[in-house]
């Protein structure tokens, strides 16, 4: 008996190590990955650009010096700084951003078909911002669409808090059952603004199907930082998230003050949600498909998965840009694209772990 | 005495659950709960571990306020194996023992080396080492039930509260978990709280019975002394014969078709 308990130590010791090791593994090679693909595809499109220029340039720029600049087309860091950093960077960060809040969604609502619009934000983020290019809103500059989106989301979102919580908390089936309900009236209204808009239903259209064209760097530190403090909070709470999916009793017996967790939750990957779509429009797959992926590749634990989605959810949404920019002939919107290729892997992914009688 | 409850009164909406529920818990005792469906039994375990609060009534565990604790310092010493054992992602089963482990762990520390001596013994105990590496979604509602089981052992609490924790379980696992409660209690002092279906069961293994009806106490007392026909007409509307039985040192209940 002794001798048996013994060798289990030894192998689950083992078992620990070599997942650990195997995460960080993961994490060092995806951060690889995730770099070439910054690096490549800022080389890519209408003007060639080197990757070792790209790199040089890059390198100029964070160190002020411009002795790396030398021998280089003055053009280049005019195209990589100015023209495609932004963008490609912006839709790295947004991916990644709907990839980790898609964890958070899918964790706290114990639903796997959960993703970061689930809760109605999409469809308030895409009332506000159909409403502002309606109503030819301008105050702000190129801003002002944005905040309206970013708005909608946030005013949805409260909404569908205060109709779904009752005295005895959340229940995930009355969060996500209001969620449907106020995107179905929201939807009714993007249809009537759409039916009304006249000459502007175009811009409403392209808006809603996403884009990362004319991305500034204030796009990027925006949605840098707020899917940066997002995912600190995510990180904080995510052995919390972990127990929460042993139901909220079990989870309540282990110390988590569940509804205070997920009201903090709730309201952080939708936030995360609305700027992602406020930044780029609607993008959908991305924040369901990432995390099914990822947590094949490494478990549900919430610890591990979080960081390995945001570097994947950022690769994959970069990846499809580049292909929508770079590749293709003409550009087609990116939400369009995500959708075309999210939809059917998903069904895929589904029916193979349906066949191997595993749950997602 | 770990829980003092006094006129404890509790309303769902606008149903009166529990009414009028006073008692006193002592210490290295096993408290066997029975009750009709429906009676308020998963009620009161929910208010002894904080997870509803009390409408009405005092609740104090060691001497303070139930509420005053909050749940990090409540997850250290009191332990739930709830009715609902469903899991929903894909852990696995070393990984769901392990979580017993995370309120005597810092939150951004890995286990340490008695964490894992810990939740090796426990699994051992439980008998379910043999699955430690499978999916905790791949078991059968037995096993899993085993599973949760060993996580609350992990948790090392001084109380340990059982809702229904053998109702999926063969009569070898049953037996062999309720030994494992009841080995806390003699050995290590613990008290255990365990609302249970089987009356048989109940008469075995606990040292005080509670039988309550429609969120009320029918009776309470030692199991020997209370555990008659009378108290099981009043509470179930059965008919039964009550003798001492030899076999299992205790007092067992037989019912008429």
């Amino acid at each position: 008996m002794g001798k048996k308990l013994f060798q289990y130590d030894d192998q689950t010791g083992g078992l620990r190590k070599r997942l650990k090791e195997a995460t960080l593994f993961q994490l060092l090679l995806l951060a690889a990955v995730m770099t070439a693909v910054i690096i490549i595809s800022t080389g890519m499109g209408y003007i060639k650009v080197p990757a070792a220029a790209v790199v040089k340039v890059i390198l100029a720029k964070l160190t002020g010096k411009a002795d790396f600049l030398a021998g280089l087309d003055s053009v280049f860091s005019v195209v990589v700084m100015d023209v495609r950093l932004p963008r490609i960077l912006s839709a790295a960060i947004v991916g990644g951003g709907l990839a980790v809040s898609g964890v958070v969604f899918q964790g706290i609502l114990l639903n796997p078909l959960a993703d970061p619009y689930t809760l109605g934000v999409s469809a308030g983020a895409a009332f506000g911002a159909s409403l502002a290019i309606l109503l030819n809103i301008g105050f702000l500059g190129m801003y002002s669409v944005p905040l309206f989106a970013f708005l909608g989301a946030t005013v949805t979102l409260l909404f569908v808090i205060y109709l779904s919580s009752s005295s005895g908390g959340f229940s995930s089936n009355n969060l996500i059952l209001s969620g449907i309900i106020i995107a179905a009236i929201l939807s009714a209204g993007i249809s009537f603004l759409k039916y009304i808009a006249d000459e502007q239903v175009s811009v409403i259209i392209f808006w809603l199907m996403g884009s990362f064209g004319s991305k500034t760097w204030t796009d990027v530190g925006l949605t840098l930082l707020f899917v940066g403090l997002g995912l600190g909070v995510f990180i904080f709470f995510a052995r919390d998230m972990n127990l929460m999916s042993l139901g909220n009793r079990a989870a309540s017996s282990l110390g988590v003050d569940t509804r205070k967790v997920t009201m903090v939750l709730l309201v952080t990957a939708s936030l995360v949600g609305a700027i992602c779509v406020s930044v780029s429009g609607i993008i959908g797959f991305v924040g369901l498909l990432v995390p099914h992926m990822m947590r094949l590749l490494t478990g549900p634990d919430n610890r591990r998965l979080l960081p390995i989605s945001l570097l994947a959810g950022a690769i994959l949404l970069l990846g499809a840009d580049t292909i929508t920019r770079a590749v293709l002939p003409s550009e087609i919107p990116i939400g369009v694209l995500t959708a075309l290729i999210g939809g059917p892997f998903f069904c895929y992914l589904f029916r193979r772990q349906h066949k191997a009688r595993k749950i997602l | 005495m770990p829980f003092e409850l006094d006129g404890i009164t509790f309303y769902y909406s606008d149903k009166k659950v529990i009414d009028n529920f006073s008692i006193k818990l002592a210490p290295a005792k096993f408290y066997g709960i029975i009750g009709p469906n429906g009676s308020g039994k998963t009620t009161i375990l929910d208010l002894l571990v904080n997870h509803r609060q009390p409408t009405d009534g005092s609740l104090n565990f060691k001497g303070r306020r139930l509420s005053s604790y909050s749940k990090f310092e409540l997850s250290r010493e009191i332990a739930l194996v709830p009715q609902n054992f469903y899991i929903n992602f894909p852990f696995t089963v070393k990984e769901i023992v392990m979580m017993g482990r995370y309120p005597h762990i810092p939150r951004f520390a890995a286990p340490a080396a008695g964490d894992w001596e810990i939740v090796n013994a426990v699994m051992e105990k439980s008998r379910i080492v043999e699955f430690a590496d499978r999916y905790v979604t791949e078991l059968s509602g037995g096993e899993r039930q085993r599973v949760v089981f060993a996580r609350a052992l992990a948790q090392n609490t001084p109380i340990l509260i059982l809702d229904e924790a053998t109702s999926n379980l063969d009569i070898n696992y049953t037996l062999s978990l309720l030994n494992i409660a009841a080995d806390g209690v003699q050995a290590a002092g613990k008290t255990v709280i365990a609302v249970l279906q089987d009356i048989n069961l109940a008469a075995a293994y606990c040292d005080y019975l509670v039988f309550m009806s429609k969120g009320r106490i029918v009776t309470h007392g030692p199991a020997g002394e209370i555990l008659n026909p009378d108290t099981l007409r009043s509470v179930f509307e059965v008919d039964a014969k009550v003798y001492f039985e030899d076999y299992c040192n205790s007092l067992q209940v037989v019912f008429r078709r």
